[in-house]
C-alpha cells in the first residue's frame, strides 16, 4: 500500500535514545468532504501503527482523522540491540502497510 | 402590573438563568467527559505534560505540536498513554498514543487537523496510575475543516 519514509539514527550506540521518524503517504480522509459529484468521501485513515522492535512492542499509535493528511510521527526509542524496527499500519478500509529499517547498534 | 405579563417576566428570567447556567458549564471543561472516558473517572492533575505548538497557526490542516512528559521512563516509572484532545475539532479524540519504558524519552511530535482556534489539551497515563494535563492554546487563521483541501 502506502509509502513510508522512516528515519533512524544509522548506527547509534548501546543505550542510546534514539529519535525515530516516519511518514507515511496516505490522504488521512476526514469523511467530512465531498466529490464533485456532491457525494460524501468516506472516512478513511490510518487509525493504527505498531512498532516493534526486536519482536517487542516499543510504540503504539491510535489515530483519527484529526492527524494531517501524510501523517507524520516521532518519537523516541532505546537502543539496546541490533536488530529490525518493524512499523506495521492499517486504514479503514483494512489496507495494511509494513515497512522495517535495521538498527545496527555498535558496543 | 397583571399577573399574565408578571408571569412571563419570570419565565424569561428562569431561561435566562439556565441559558447562562448551560453556557457556563460548557464553556468551564468540554475536555471533563472525554478526561474521564480516558481516565476511568479518575482525577488528571494538571502538570508535567507540555504541549508545544507555534502560537499563531498559518494551515490549520497541519499544525506541528510536540507534547512532552516529565517522566524518568525507566521500569519503575515511565508513561503508559498518552491522549490527545481537541476543544473543537468534530472529532475531539486526535489520537492515543502507547509508550513503554523502552521508549526512553515521552516525547511524540506530529501534525494535527484544527478546526479553527482552540484549546489543546493532553493527558498523560503514569505506570504508577496516576495521571497528569497539560494544554495549551493555538490561533489557527486558516481551519481545516472548511476548505477541500
Amino acid at each position: 500500500m502506502a509509502i513510508a519514509r522512516i528515519q533512524v539514527p544509522a548506527s547509534p550506540k548501546r543505550g542510546e535514545v534514539i529519535e525515530v521518524r516516519i511518514a507515511i503517504q496516505h490522504p488521512m480522509e476526514t469523511g467530512f468532504r465531498y466529490d464533485d459529484a456532491g457525494r460524501a468521501i468516506p472516512k478513511n485513515v490510518i487509525n493504527t501503527l505498531v512498532v516493534r522492535y526486536n519482536d517487542a512492542q516499543i510504540f503504539r499509535a491510535e489515530l483519527g482523522s484529526g492527524i494531517s493528511a501524510n501523517p507524520y510521527l516521532q518519537f523516541y526509542a532505546v537502543a539496546e540491540a541490533s536488530g529490525d524496527m518493524v512499523f506495521d499500519w492499517v486504514d479503514d478500509k483494512g489496507e495494511r502497510g509494513s515497512q522495517s529499517v535495521p538498527l545496527n547498534v555498535i558496543e | 402590573m397583571p399577573d399574565r405579563r408578571r408571569f412571563i417576566c419570570a419565565l424569561g428570567g428562569i431561561a435566562a438563568a439556565q441559558l447562562i447556567a448551560a453556557s457556563a458549564s460548557g464553556q468551564s471543561d468540554p475536555f471533563a467527559p472525554l478526561i474521564a472516558g480516558f481516565t476511568g473517572g479518575a482525577p488528571a492533575r494538571p502538570g508535567r505534560v507540555t504541549i508545544e505548538t507555534p502560537l499563531l497557526a498559518d494551515n490549520g490542516n497541519a499544525v506541528p505540536l510536540r507534547i512532552t512528559v516529565d517522566s524518568a521512563m525507566n521500569a519503575a516509572d515511565h508513561v503508559q498513554r498518552i491522549i490527545l484532545l481537541s476543544e473543537k475539532n468534530p472529532r475531539p479524540v486526535i489520537a492515543i498514543f502507547h509508550l513503554g519504558p523502552r521508549a526512553g524519552r515521552a516525547q511524540i511530535a506530529t501534525r494535527v487537523r484544527l478546526n479553527g482556534a482552540q484549546r489543546l489539551m493532553a493527558v498523560a497515563q503514569l505506570s504508577g496510575g496516576s495521571f497528569w494535563s497539560g494544554f495549551a492554546d493555538v490561533i489557527v487563521t486558516s481551519t481545516a475543516c472548511w476548505d477541500e483541501s
